[in-house]
């Protein structure tokens, strides 16, 4: 009787002698390390190992209500200055954006819209029609998403309306959110990996992203960014 | 003590339950003639079932009284059937009997009943278009002359005694329509028309639900269902048919302006105004409605105040976002929306 002497006097006595390892869930424990103590660190240590991993599951905050750091309302002066044969400066940086722009919930609920508001009617799914294709690199206005979200809110030459008045601003920015997804620019865990009509290319979330070239014109003019 | 309160609250427990069999939303007060049908097969098995558990239960108090009496017994015999046995086997028998022709009974009945409720009905149907949407429902009254269709949302009128062919549709997600005084369930799947035909037989207010689960706000999904008398129901639908009341005074066109002007006119439409919106409810007779939102809330302007000033703490995740408006805005887009009976 060398090991689990205290475990072993709750049994009936044994006949021989028996050496009983008993699991230490079920019995007191000994006084030193046995085996028992061992498979119960390990259980510990996988449940709080599982408890961290689940900890991670952060895929997607779902806010029901647009995120207020910003005024809504967009001003006079427009966040890009980038014109069709004008500079290149980025936009001044909107604390919405990236709220938007890898969020799931938000980038789906642009895809919602995109067909709601009849984007698709000129950009077709994104390879373009009466206006250009979105799923490409070519960005005449700026890829940014605050960039996109001033293009669709104050319209831009030859063409694009401005749908500032008719569509709320969480929506101009949900719309942007899912543009950028289009041609891979969006977070991967956060674009969508389906649509609900047929495409020849792949889904969004698999889509890869191509150098930002901004306007040709602009490039042209040999104006660097 | 514990028992006599009980035995005291026994019948109030009854009662209660026995209130849910009746009410607007209720399989088991039928007020139309498939409801009538699922709800006669529905009570065929409840009592060949019931009756068949009770044999049960009875069989097994007796089996367990006789054991407990005959283990002092000597035992019974192996292979062969002893005297005793032959009483057991006769039961056996009828056991079996009535198990078969209980099941045959309920097959009879349920392929009867099926048949039933395919069936084509007699006299001409009224055709209505349902589509659900997340979290409403579009309902089209269709007609063969074009100009005499017409377009609610969560609002379903039936004449009583004249079947209503209802087609099905989904704009979404997969959503099943239920209104359990008139009929069964029926899916309505994206991309395929389902029918369902309703033949309502008595006049009264009744309660449809989503019954496939649809995402957030699927609870609140509901669909008001009126059975009313045909010269009402005609009545009813020649109203529908007309545009929405012009605004009668400068408030009223200050908030049918901000309705054209703000962001509403994108999604809603309004019969007679330029708003042409298709995919929310069309607003055309918004205050004539028992309900809001889909039975998210009774309707009244109060309720529609709130629902404007911030949809979202109504009915959280829909797709009804928040308009800025100022507050005189809002109150001109209330009076407004008010006015459209």
């Amino acid at each position: 009787m060398k090991r689990g002497s205290r475990t072993a006097s709750l049994l009936p006595k044994p006949e021989c002698d028996l050496t009983i390892d008993a699991p230490s869930i079920f019995f007191p424990r000994a006084p030193f390390p046995t085996r028992g103590d061992f498979v119960r660190q390990i259980i510990t240590a996988t449940i709080v190992a599982a408890c961290l991993t689940a900890a991670a599951c952060d895929r997607e905050t779902r806010a029901v209500r647009a995120p207020t750091t910003a005024n809504g309302v967009s001003g006079p002066v427009s966040p890009t200055s980038l014109r069709a044969g004008g500079g290149l400066a980025l936009p001044p940086v909107d604390p919405r954006a990236p709220l938007y722009d890898g969020n799931a919930y938000q980038i789906s609920e642009g895809q919602r819209y995109y067909e709601w508001f009849n984007c698709s009617g000129c950009h077709a799914h994104g390879g373009g029609d009466v206006g250009p294709a979105l799923m490409d690199d070519e960005w005449r206005y700026g890829g940014a998403i605050t960039q996109i979200r001033a293009s669709i809110a104050e319209g831009r030459p030859n063409g694009m309306p401005s749908f500032s008045d008719k569509i709320p601003d969480e929506q101009l920015w949900q719309i942007a959110a899912y543009v950028r997804s289009m041609g891979g620019e969006a977070d991967k865990l956060a674009a969508s990996s389906r649509d609900d009509h047929m495409r020849a290319t792949p889904p969004n979330n698999q889509a890869k992203p191509g150098p930002e070239h901004g306007d040709a014109t602009a490039a042209r003019l040999g104006a660097a960014r | 003590m514990i028992r006599r309160s009980l035995v005291a609250c026994g019948p109030w427990l009854l009662v209660w339950l026995l209130a849910g069999c009746a009410g607007a939303q209720s399989a088991l007060d039928p007020a139309g003639d498939q409801a009538a049908r699922t709800e006669s097969l529905w009570t065929l098995m409840l009592w060949i079932c019931g009756v068949m558990y009770l044999l049960v239960l009875l069989f097994l108090a007796a089996s367990i009284w006789r054991a407990r009496r005959r283990l002092a017994g000597p035992p019974l015999s192996q292979g062969q059937a002893s005297p005793a046995e032959r009483p057991l086997l006769r039961a056996l028998t009828g056991w079996v009997g009535l198990t078969v022709a209980g099941l045959l009974v309920l097959t009879v009945g349920s392929f009867v009943v099926d048949r039933q409720l395919a069936q084509a009905e007699a006299g001409q149907a009224l055709r209505v278009k349902v589509t659900a949407n997340q979290w409403w429902w579009k309902v089209e009254y269709e007609d063969p002359v074009a100009n005499r269709r017409f377009i609610t949302a969560n609002e379903l009128h039936l004449p009583v005694d004249r079947p209503a062919r209802i087609e099905l549709e989904a704009g979404d997600v997969i959503h099943s329509f239920w209104v359990p005084n008139l009929g069964g369930k029926q899916d309505l799947i994206p991309g395929r028309t389902n029918h369902l035909t309703l033949t309502p037989r008595r006049m009264g207010l009744f309660r449809g639900q989503c019954a496939e689960f649809c995402g957030l706000q699927h609870a609140n999904m509901a669909l008001d269902v009126t059975v009313e008398s045909p010269s009402a129901f005609t009545a009813w639908s020649e109203h529908q048919r007309q545009p929405a009341r012009a605004p009668s005074d400068p408030r009223l066109a200050r908030g049918r302006d901000v309705f054209v002007g703000a962001a509403c006119a994108s999604c809603h439409a309004v019969g007679g105004q330029t708003a042409m919106g298709q995919v929310g409810p069309d607003l055309t007779h918004l205050a004539s409605r028992r309900s809001l939102a889909a039975g998210a809330r009774p309707y009244s302007r109060g309720a529609l105040a709130g629902w404007l000033a911030d949809p979202q703490s109504l009915k959280p995740g829909n797709h009804m976002p928040y308009v800025a408006t100022n507050p005189d805005e809002l109150n001109a887009l209330v009076d407004y929306l008010d006015s459209l009976k």
